[in-house]
């Protein structure tokens, strides 16, 4: 029986480990920058929160490409009302601060 | 100040309760200070794996959210006197741990223990991110089986992005504990081999856990491997694997394989 078994097939680990390494570097390219994007937006959603008041629903950050380059698609959705605002370039403090520096 | 250690793997059902039980219990044995902490809310089975079920009074949640007190919540081991557990909570609401209830409690647990061993729930949601999320080291347990390396390359993934360190420009110490292995079936090429899972994970190995009845026979009975049957392979290898983790320099054999007649008459053949 032993003899047998000498003269079959390789065991299923083999095949086991190729499939696993076709796929995982399919996932690191595929999933790797799917997380990069969601700190991308996170980050950029902060960022505008801080100058405009927007809403982080309409905040859309895509990468797309082909096996050259890679585009980074970013739309955002600002109300007109919150850019049009009352005139002011910056809040008076700043102003302060510059000439005081100055 | 404590080092946390997570311990990970993505897949359900591969030994991390087991693993955080033996590993916690090993460190402690050692005399330093350890607690292991259940981040399975909802499902909690720590307590169950360390026979400390019916002395739950307060859990995780409860101190997180200013209810009850660390010292309150904290149970100490029956049989080793530096080994503590934080219990999860059976709340069903997953939402009840925050970041910052959880940073405060991990905070407070680095001030008083040399280690504080957190118990992952499965999967890549919510509990498993704030299981991780402090962490300093984290062991992924792995199994030799397609599902469990393909998981574990996830949680990897994870770590190295979604953990306090990573964010803040550092890296976690990751290292890989292989359970539930069986020479005899991997040198037969019938099981990924301990180099199959090294190369495709390419993380540090910190131990290889042989598949074992013993594992059962002490979950059966509410203890740690290593306090149940301490002289079993299986508890040997949890032991090494915890003195690796405290910066041991503890060489890692390979378990041994019983080789059959022909195989040692004629050497290896299959891959």
């Amino acid at each position: 029986m032993n003899l047998l078994k000498m003269f079959q097939a390789r065991g299923s680990a083999p095949v086991a480990r190729e499939r696993l390494q076709i796929l995982l570097a399919h996932e690191r390219v595929r999933l790797g920058p799917e997380d990069l994007l969601s700190r991308l937006r996170d980050d950029l959603i902060a960022t505008i929160l801080r100058h405009v008041e927007i809403d982080p629903s309409k905040v859309m950050v895509k990468m797309d490409g082909d096996a050259a380059v890679s585009t980074l698609e970013i739309d955002i959705e600002i109300p007109r009302e919150k850019i049009v605002g009352d005139g002011k370039r910056r809040p008076f403090g700043d102003e302060e601060a510059l000439t005081s520096a100055a | 100040m404590g080092n946390v250690i997570v311990v990970t793997s993505g897949k359900g059902g591969v030994g991390k309760t087991t693993s955080t039980a033996a590993i916690g219990a090993s460190l402690a044995e050692t005399g330093k200070r350890v607690c292991v902490v259940d981040f399975d809310v909802g499902l909690r089975n720590l307590d169950l794996v360390l026979g400390a079920e019916r002395r739950v009074v307060y859990d995780f949640i409860n101190v997180a959210q200013g209810d009850a007190k660390l010292s309150q919540a904290l149970i100490r081991d029956k049989r080793v006197e530096t080994l503590f557990l934080l219990a999860a909570s059976q709340t069903r609401d997953k939402d009840a741990l925050t970041d910052e209830g959880v940073e405060r409690v991990i905070g407070e647990l680095r001030q008083s223990f040399d280690y504080v061993v957190c118990d992952s729930p499965a999967g890549i949601e919510r509990g498993a991110l704030l299981a991780m999320r402090f962490a300093d080291t984290a062991v992924v347990v792995c199994n030799p089986e397609v599902s469990s390396v393909r998981d574990s390359d996830r949680i990897i993934g994870l770590l190295d992005s979604r953990t306090r360190r990573a964010e803040g420009g550092s890296r976690i110490d990751k290292h890989l504990l292989l359970t539930r292995f069986d020479p005899n079936r991997s040198a037969r090429g019938e099981m990924l081999s301990v180099a199959d899972v090294l190369e495709i994970l390419s993380i540090p190995l910190v131990g290889i856990i042989p598949e074992s009845e013993e594992i059962l026979r002490a979950s059966n009975l509410g203890a740690p491997i290593t306090m149940n049957a301490g002289a079993s392979p299986a508890a040997k290898a949890y032991r090494d694997a915890a003195r690796r983790l405290a910066g041991e320099p503890v060489p890692l054999a390979m378990p041994n394989e019983k080789k059959p007649f022909f195989s040692r008459l004629f050497g290896r053949r299959a891959a």
